[in-house]
């Protein structure tokens, strides 16, 4: 049951195999035995998943079910979910339960899919490890003594470890694509503007962009008609035609132009990650694609950018939490000055606070030109570079991270080495494209294990179902989604 | 550009966030290393480049002018660390 | 004292005519109970986003267009970081870069001159929510019903050189914001508040003295105070020797004085930039034009057009365009009318506004419909009361005793026309009068206007003075 595919899962459903109540249980009992230890969940409340279930399995009696009606999925804990503790990893929101929906959970509950909780994140999405979050660690289910990426670790663990049947992500920098890289499994950041930022708590809001996590591109497909789509209540959404994502899945790949970056295959990428994705690119070849490669030749500008451009947006967005209308507030203080710096500094992890420091520097009198202008400047450089390539190839295709998943506190200590986890995936987000990874095969580390590398498919704007068929047509010649990590069956 | 623990204090005033002597001078480091990342862009000739601030170009649709919310406060102030007669409860604010 | 020069700029909000907030859908209206209309947007809850109201946006460009000003056909929203209480985000949106409307201009009158105020430019922001102190003590209650609330925030050039120019300006923006319906004008309510840039220079000095900022001044009697008070203290403290730091100034209406604000904001650095939640503005030259279609006669074009159309002095076509109340008023009196222009004027600016000056009204309110007085004026063209007399009638009208027609009648106060009426009373005036007739006789002319006096007395005030006047004359010439 753990390691069907949603379209299985909903035939079940449909079929009256088994009820949306039962499958729900399954994975209720799967996180109480093995959430304890993975911490890919802060909140899980069975009476409000049961309850969902149930309606579920009312509509699903009815004839009124969709094609995720009663399947049950993680939701990240950056989602503001009506009734449910949203804390967004940190501890500043420890007891805030949102009294709204965001535009994504309305999406997921008007097609009837059943929340099984919220899923464990960076301390408001800034990390590549989940060792950011207030709420523990997150073990990777390949190695429990190593990160599972981040900040959507929680959800990547969690869908890794089978501990729900698909999840949803965000993705600013990488954090969608990274873990899933980290974790085996699959995970698409639509163009910037498919789905609804409403309600999605903001990190760096002209990055942000939420997408699904999932063991295989179909699910994903399915996953993204639910979750994408016009929100009036985001001024930054776009008015797009609804699309079906699953419409070109089982398409040949004869005569796709594949790109290679000779950027991404250049020095600080692994080699066993090297060999992962050239043996990837092999497949595509013998798919019928046709190699070519490309230059992105401000790649390496990409992370200083979004080193200015996201704290400087996330101190902003950051300063509502001031302890007045909501969240934390230091239990003792002189003033209101007083008041405002301790419950911040009490309330905020050291990323987050290195974060908002670099951001308001950035933005503070004098500074402004020098950075935040210049990155701006080179941020359309970057956006030229993905224009220009594609005008020679129809996806690009590179590793999503450089190295696979490292041991937890490695990095911890060290943000600039842990800032260039992103390498591949960041300049993705400045551009607003789609982003994509897939698992593409295991590669074995100095200790002896053997650990899950991610392949990324970048295609144009809006060119997520051609990204998704490419992934799908993959994903029928090669098993690398299907694997299981060892002690969780 | 080079930071010094008064920088830090500074900024961390502007960002209000209480920081200690010793948080100040081990922030320094970090922040140091990371504007040293930063730093790169300026090797970078950007003459005559449009800033970019969205991926798309797209402009700011306009909502219709109505009013279609109701009173919530209830349940608003439900989760408000101080209130009192409807009113959110802060330090005296002196002008 | 003569050797100084005051430089005077304002910066006003007007808070605009729309039913919902700027980014939400919250309502507006005023004193509703606190926090009652302060929606998760407004009260800036984790992940809400902001979209910004049409109407807001097309107030800013009826404002643009009434002063002539550059609307931006790209603008963009900018958040301006501070924290504060009443500041649920922790920044402002508002605009730096790009505003929607750019340079301008609004002519004023000061005394008999013109002149002309340049506007640098006008900006929609959002506004900030309020403190309530005293709500327990050592504690503010914060109450963001306000908050997200539209401005236009109106900045001039240091154009201005005394208090009395400021406030000219300040009463002239004041009309015209009402005037095109973008705002309502409300002082006391807040929704006009105007923040006064102040500094001083020795008259001839090219360069700008240290400017303080007066701010929130909500009457026009405490901005002429409040200025120049300022002028007074700032020209003192530089001939005392002393400097003048850059601050934010409160004017206190009981002392008549203003001093610096205790809440110092550390060198004001509010890290602006784009607001990455909102999109550029786009505003195109065709739906600029479906605006302007929409826009009144403005008063500058009304002005010029009593003028010319009535014959109007200038100064009698100021002060019926001095606001579209007094304008509307005026024209509707003259239609209903149908006389002369002249006559509806100087019953405007002198009985009317008089009465509703002693009464503290506003025109609108006034007893006297502009019908009503178009009917006492009828009567009066037609010689039906003399102008005396129709004092007396508009007193009656506006205690409400009826229209004029009605009042005349009841109270029998019809001109007496009746040659022979007159004559009768004339006779019986020279008869009672000999001394005077006497005087006239020897040359003292002064003696015929107070024999017409007795006569119009005798009359109870009815008889037609020019009749009185003929009869009189021929009679002491016979």
């Amino acid at each position: 049951m753990i390691n069907h595919s949603l379209k299985h899962l909903a035939g079940m459903l449909a079929g009256k195999e088994i009820s949306s109540v039962e499958l729900t249980q399954e994975y209720l009992n799967r996180i109480a035995r093995f959430n304890p230890e993975i911490n890919a969940y802060i909140t899980v409340d069975p009476e409000l998943s049961l309850a969902q279930a149930r309606a579920a399995d009312q509509r699903l009696a009815n004839g009124d079910a969709g094609p995720l009606t009663g399947i049950p999925i993680a939701q990240k804990d950056i989602f503001c979910a009506k009734g449910w503790k949203t804390t967004c990893g940190s501890k500043m929101l420890e007891t805030f339960i949102a009294p709204y929906d965001a535009g994504v959970i309305e999406r997921f509950n008007a097609a009837g899919a059943v929340s099984l909780g919220k899923t464990n994140m960076d301390e408001f999405a800034m990390g590549s490890s989940n060792e950011t979050s207030y709420y523990g660690k997150v073990q990777n289910p390949w190695d429990r003594t190593r990160v599972p990426g981040g900040s959507s670790g929680g959800s990547a663990a969690a869908v890794a470890a089978r501990l729900c049947a698909a999840a949803t992500g965000t993705d600013t920098g990488g954090s969608i694509r990274q873990p899933a890289s980290l974790c085996g499994l699959s995970g698409l950041k639509p163009t910037y503007g498919l789905a609804s930022r409403y309600g999605m708590i903001a990190f760096a809001s002209s990055l942000d962009q939420a997408g699904p996590m999932a063991h295989s591109c179909e699910d994903m497909a399915l996953m993204m008609n639910v979750m994408t789509g016009f929100d009036e209540r985001d001024s930054t959404s776009l008015q797009r035609e609804k699309e079906d994502y699953t419409r070109d899945l089982g398409k040949p790949l004869a005569g796709l132009r594949v790109g290679l970056p000779k950027e991404y295959f250049a020095e600080g990428l692994d080699t066993g990650v090297a060999k992962v994705v050239e043996a990837a690119v092999e497949e595509y070849r013998k798919l019928g694609a046709e190699i070519v490669e490309v230059s992105l030749p401000n790649t390496m500008l990409s992370i200083p950018v979004y080193y200015v451009l996201a704290p400087a947006e996330a101190s902003s967005n950051l300063s509502r939490y001031d302890g007045v209308r909501f969240g934390h507030r230091a239990a003792e203080y002189d003033d209101l000055m007083d008041m405002y710096c301790k419950s911040r500094a009490e309330g905020f992890g050291a990323e987050v606070k290195r974060r908002i420091l670099i951001g308001t520097y950035v933005l503070s009198a004098g500074y402004y030109d020098a950075y935040y202008l210049k990155a701006q400047q080179i941020r359309r450089l970057i956006a030229e570079d993905f224009a220009r390539a594609f005008e020679q190839c129809d996806l690009i295709l590179g590793p999503t991270a450089p190295s696979t998943a490292f041991k937890a506190g490695e990095k911890a200590d060290d943000p600039v080495s842990m800032y260039l986890q992103d390498i591949y995936t960041i300049a993705v987000n400045l551009a607003g494209l789609p982003g994509m990874s897939i698992p593409a095969g295991f590669a074995t580390v100095a200790d002896g294990t053997a650990l899950p590398v991610g392949l990324q498919v970048i295609g144009n704007y809006f060119d997520e179902a051609r990204m998704l068929n490419a992934g799908h047509a993959y994903q029928q010649v090669t098993d690398w989604h299907t694997r299981m990590p060892e002690g969780i069956a | 550009m080079s930071l010094n623990t008064n920088d830090v204090k500074r900024i961390a005033h502007l960002a209000r966030l209480a920081v200690s002597e010793e948080e100040a001078e081990a922030t320094l480091v970090k922040l140091s290393g990371i504007l040293g990342l930063i730093e790169e862009m300026q090797a970078v000739d950007t003459t005559g480049i449009a800033p970019m601030s969205h991926s798309q170009d797209v402009t700011q649709r306009l909502r219709e002018d109505k009013v279609t919310e109701s009173n919530q406060r209830e349940l608003l102030q439900s989760i408000a660390p101080a209130v009192e007669n409807g009113l959110y409860l802060v330090p005296q604010v002196i002008e | 004292m003569s050797t100084w020069e005051v430089v005077i700029g304002l910066e006003t909000h007007a808070q605009l005519n729309t039913k919902s907030k700027i980014f939400s859908g919250s309502s507006i209206a005023f004193g509703a109970e606190p926090n009652t209309q302060a929606n998760v947007v407004d009260i800036a809850l984790p992940g809400v986003l902001p979209v910004l109201n049409k109407e807001a946006v097309q107030c800013a460009i009826r404002f643009g267009l009434a002063v002539n000003a550059e609307i931006a056909s790209r603008s963009v929203f900018a958040r301006k970081n501070y924290f504060y209480p009443d500041l649920p985000k922790g920044y402002q949106i508002s605009q730096y870069e790009l505003p929607v409307v750019g340079k301008g201009a609004l002519t004023i009158q000061v005394g008999d001159s013109e002149k002309t105020i340049n506007i640098t430019r006008a900006h929609l922001e959002e506004d900030a929510g309020k403190s309530v102190h005293g709500a327990s003590p050592g504690q503010s209650g914060i109450d963001l019903n306000r908050a997200g609330t539209p401005l236009l925030e109106i900045v001039t050039e240091p154009d201005m050189r005394s208090a009395a120019e400021a406030v000219a300006y300040a009463r002239k923006l004041h009309e015209l914001v009402q005037w095109i319906n973008i705002c309502d004008g409300n002082m006391q309510e807040g929704s006009f508040r105007c923040d006064v840039n102040v500094s001083v220079r020795r008259k001839g000095d090219e360069k700008l003295g240290t400017r303080r900022e007066i701010k929130n001044l909500n009457s026009f009697r405490f901005m002429q105070q409040a200025i120049e008070y300022e002028t007074r203290w700032q020209i003192e403290t530089l001939e005392d020797g002393g400097k003048i730091e850059q601050a934010t100034v409160l004017f206190n209406p009981d002392t008549g004085e203003t001093r610096a604000m205790r809440s110092k904001e550390e060198a004001n650095d509010y890290r602006y930039f784009p607001d990455p939640d909102l999109l550029p503005v786009a505003i195109s030259a065709e739906d600029i034009d479906a605006i302007r279609v929409t826009l009144p006669e403005l008063p500058s074009a009304m002005k010029v057009r009593f003028e010319r159309e009535y014959g109007l002095s200038a100064y009698d076509a100021a002060a019926l365009t001095a606001s579209r109340g007094i304008a509307d008023y005026f024209t509707a009196a003259l239609v209903a009318f149908g006389g002369e222009a002249k006559l509806v004027a100087n019953w405007v600016m002198g009985n009317v506004s008089a009465k509703l000056n002693e009464e503290s009204r506003e025109i609108a309110d006034a007893p006297v419909s502009p019908e009503l007085l178009a009917g006492l004026l009828k009567r009066i063209a037609d010689n039906t009361v003399s102008s005396k007399i129709a004092k007396d009638v508009f007193e009656a009208m506006w205690s409400g005793e009826g229209d004029a027609d009605a009042i005349i009648e009841r109270k029998g106060l019809k001109q007496v026309t009746d040659t022979g009426a007159i004559e009768a009373i004339v006779d019986e005036v020279l008869a009672a009068n000999a001394a005077m007739v006497a005087e006239f006789r020897a040359g003292k002319d002064k003696a015929f206007n107070a024999l017409v006096g007795q006569a119009m007395k005798a009359s109870k005030g009815k008889a037609n003075p020019a009749q009185v006047n003929e009869i009189l004359k021929r009679k002491l010439a016979g």
